[in-house]
């Protein structure tokens, strides 16, 4: 008798244990990535799933919010105080995972080393280039000195994570190795989370950092698993044996959503996904029949293109509202995007009209390149593109292949028309006009990834004028005016803003950020 | 013997050789690996700055002779992508995939093998029948599909029933491990166990299904033979006669079989990864194969060769040993 009811409150207790548990919020999370990051060094390698990692760990001097807006972070404030000069206030009493004080010394020591790690296939130099030296005024107070007025400085700064120059100090000219980091030695910072271990391919585990600056972290524990395959990923949430997972296929997408278990949360990113066109050679080379002139370099003819493309459909059927359709580079309300940028109407009969007047009555043929494995149903999207010109007699041809052969194709400048996107990095216009639409300049560093050569010098000066503008609101009239010079001028059509979906367990809400970014502290309790 | 062992080395350094070079050339082909890897904000300069720093700039066989010294070397080059030493990255991986080989090639011989005794012993029994229309199945099955739908059973399904519950089964990755003699294993923890079960017989279903088939022939075909009868005329137990006498003569097949197949299963363990996110040198190749990250597939493939040729040299000992009628080196009596 005895025995049965001490047993029978044990199973209560054990009950009652397991019920708080639940309660105080599942302590551990457990997050399916669809890439593993390449390395836990902050500075090796320039690439989304290593930035988002960085994040769980360390902190910047300036944020950016979900919206990619700054906000401060390490530092207070910051304000140019001449065209190359910008001085940094510091945030006192931040600790390191370590306990250590976080102090100007530990900026130095950080954007130092981005320029002194070795084999990087991505360097980080790209933003810390503009820095000259950094003048330490007081243990709280820096100077930033530029090479030449440098407004996206701020910006730029959100991708250098801050190191304790204590624990990451090293015999090698870099200080720790990324080998060394890598394990875990020295991979101190002032972020949510701390190191714990990382297997690689398996699995990477942090803990709370019971000394970050922000409070208390929201989990107690993260695990990372990574599922390449689409079908593992979408299993490991359906099983229960992940949380959360990034990028679930968009095709399981309406199943995910009846699932009871299983909430799907989305958000629009910065990547808009776009349609370059050869502007530049004569003839071009996937457009053979118009005696070897290339009817591209023909406005007319660029907006009857952009006329033709029904992008409300695509947005709708194909992406399956995994998207929002574009009239712009960037979308509202991010910095230089502009509230009268409009979708462009579909009308095929303006556009078979446009074409006749431009001496094509009969249209040509054309061969559209894209990828189909890099954007959310890129080769899909590229087909429907592909039938809509069709339809007002622009016979598409399409060119669909693995990215990595698609790029280099792309770099040779081996299509006349191809279907890519663009995430701006930085948060504001300036990312993807001088990336895309200026003209090619090597030694400026300007239209990097314009392939179809598109030229417009009225455009150029204002975006170099803007480049050079430390004045926020002056800069955005500049960057607005500029992207409003190439799509009028349908130097590029844009098509649709990728949507970002995460699928939760139910109970769990993921809060979208425009950067794509999973971070354990946006996963959030509640939600449908 | 021993002429025998070194002649079969000898050659394999060859194919090693030839197969490294296919292979460095393909990927070169294939495309830059810069062009992946690099942020598409970076400026023509900074990506001439990484491709010479990635030794990329050099002409081909350049290349291949920085890459010679280094696989002499030992470390194969550093990985384009991880910037860790090539073969060290193959390595670490190496634990993953070799219990999963093992662990599936033992139930492949220690299911298959018994069921297709008992198949050839009983062939018009409805359990036999039943044995070899299953073994149909595991052959023309896809692997992936199979791998999916017991993910979706004893995953899914299994584990959001209310009574089956502990039946179920984790879906994914490699549980718990414990370090022994600096090797990460799972095979000694209950956790790793059970997420060695479903990928384990998924990846050995086929090689089942196959050693099923030989066994029930096999018994088929030695039944029938003098000593067999012989045997049984002498009154030895039914026991005896199948354990000694039948088993002996029917393994020849199934060791040249386990052997390949050892090594296919090590070698194409790929597909059976990927559905379980089974963090083995499979999942590696696949991954660097998509970003051209060349040190690490040469050195892969490397390590696959080599392991391929001693499993068959393993395999040509033991045939000398269970046949004592077959001799290395080619030269008979």
């Amino acid at each position: 008798m005895m025995i049965r009811k001490l047993a029978a409150i044990a199973a209560l207790a054990t009950g009652l244990m397991v019920g708080l548990a639940a309660a105080v919020g599942a302590q551990e999370l457990k997050i399916g990535l669809k890439t593993e990051p390449s390395s836990l060094d902050p500075f090796y390698h320039n690439l989304g799933p290593n930035l988002q990692m960085s994040a769980h760990m360390f902190d910047q001097l300036v944020a950016q919010d979900d919206n990619q807006k700054l906000i401060p972070a390490l530092a207070l404030s910051w304000k140019p105080i001449s065209d190359t000069e910008w001085e940094f206030k510091l945030r006192k009493g931040v600790k390191f995972s370590d306990g250590s004080d976080f102090t100007a010394d530990d900026v130095v020591f950080s954007v130092d080393r981005v320029a002194k790690v070795p084999n990087s296939p991505s360097p980080f130099t790209l933003y810390t280039k503009a820095i000259k030296e950094i003048k330490i005024v007081d243990p709280y107070t820096i100077i930033m000195v530029t090479a030449f007025p440098h407004p996206l400085l701020p910006n730029d700064l959100g991708s250098i994570y801050i190191m304790s120059k204590k624990a990451a100090s090293g015999s090698a000219p870099e200080g720790k190795t990324t080998e060394q980091l890598n394990k875990g030695d020295g991979l101190v910072g002032t972020g949510p989370y701390k190191f714990v271990e990382w297997v690689r391919g398996d699995h990477l585990t942090l803990e709370a950092n019971p000394n970050w600056w922000r409070g208390k972290a929201k989990w107690k524990k993260v695990t990372f698993r990574t599922f390449t395959d689409n079908g593992a990923r979408v299993a490991a949430i359906l099983s229960g044996d992940v949380d959360v997972i990034e990028s679930p296929p968009t095709a399981d997408l309406p199943k995910l959503r009846e699932n009871p278990k299983v909430s799907v949360s989305q958000g629009l990113s910065n990547r808009v996904i776009y349609i370059a066109l050869d502007s530049f050679a004569e003839p071009s080379v996937g457009i053979p029949d118009t005696s070897g002139k290339n009817p591209l370099k023909d406005k007319r003819v660029r907006q009857a293109l952009s006329m033709a493309i029904d992008r409300e459909a695509i947005v709708k059927r194909i992406m399956q509202n995994l998207g929002v359709a574009a009239g712009d580079l960037l979308p509202q309300p991010m910095f230089g995007s502009r509230a009268d940028a409009k979708v462009q109407k579909y009308d095929p009969a303006a556009a078979k009209k446009l074409l006749a007047d431009a001496g094509y009555p009969n249209g040509f043929t054309i061969t559209l390149g894209t990828p189909n494995d890099r954007y959310i149903n890129d080769s899909d999207v590229a087909q429907a593109v592909a039938a809509m010109w069709t339809r007002i007699g622009v016979k598409t041809n399409v060119d669909s292949i693995k990215s990595t052969v698609f790029f280099k194709n792309r770099d040779e400048y081996k299509y006349s028309a191809y279907l890519a996107g663009w995430g701006a990095g930085t948060g504001e216009m300036s990312s993807p006009l001088r990336s895309l639409v200026a003209t090619q300049n090597k030694d400026k560093g300007m239209g990097v990834t314009n392939r179809g050569r598109y030229s417009n010098k009225a455009m150029d000066a204002k975006l170099e004028d803007a480049l050079r503008t430390v004045d926020d609101k002056k800069r955005e009239a500049l960057l607005q005016d500029a992207s409003r010079l190439v799509i009028n001028d349908y130097g590029i059509l844009p098509l649709h803003y990728e949507v970002t979906p995460w699928a939760t367990k139910k109970g769990l809400t993921y809060k979208p950020r425009v950067d794509q970014n999973t971070l354990a502290e946006n996963v959030v309790a509640g939600g449908k | 013997m021993l002429a025998f062992i070194i002649r079969r080395l000898l050659q394999a350094a060859l194919v090693i050789v030839i197969m490294s070079g296919l292979v460095f050339v393909g990927i070169y082909l294939i495309g830059n690996p810069v062009y992946i890897l690099i942020s598409p904000e970076a400026s023509e300069l900074e990506r001439a700055q990484v491709i010479h720093n990635l030794g990329l700039d050099l002409p081909l066989w350049q290349q291949y002779l920085v890459f010679v010294e280094q696989a002499l070397g030992g470390s194969f080059g550093k990985s384009f992508v991880f910037g860790e030493p090539a073969m060290k990255i193959v390595l670490e991986r190496v634990p993953a995939t070799a219990e999963l080989a093992l662990f599936s090639t033992f139930l492949a011989l220690f299911v298959g093998v018994p069921l297709g005794i008992w198949a050839g012993l009983k062939p018009n029994a409805i359990s036999s029948r039943g044995i070899m229309a299953g073994s149909i199945l595991g052959f023309s099955l896809p692997n992936f599909w199979v791998g999916l739908m017991l993910i979706m059973l004893f995953g899914v399904w299994l584990r959001n029933s209310e009574w089956l519950s502990f039946l179920s089964l984790p879906a994914s990755g490699r549980g718990e491990t414990v370090t022994f003699l600096g090797t990460r294993l799972s095979i000694f923890t209950i956790d790793g166990w059970r997420h060695l079960l479903l990928p384990a017989f998924t990846l050995g279903l086929s090689y089942m299904a196959l050693n099923i088939r030989l066994t029930r022939a096999g018994v088929r075909e030695v039944l029938l033979q003098d000593y067999v009868k012989f045997a049984r005329a002498k009154g030895l137990p039914e026991r005896r006669v199948i354990g000694v006498h039948v088993l002996k003569n029917i393994l020849i097949p199934i060791v040249t079989v386990t052997g390949l197949e050892l090594g296919t299963v090590i070698a194409f363990a790929v597909v059976t990864e990927t559905v379980f996110a089974w963090p083995g040198m499979g999942k590696l190749l696949i991954d660097s194969i998509v970003s051209l990250d060349r040190p690490v597939v040469v050195a892969y493939l490397m390590t696959v060769v080599g392991l391929l040729v001693v499993l068959n040299l393993v395999v040509d000992v033991l045939y000398s040993v269970i046949d004592p009628r077959i001799r290395l080196g080619g030269r008979s009596e």
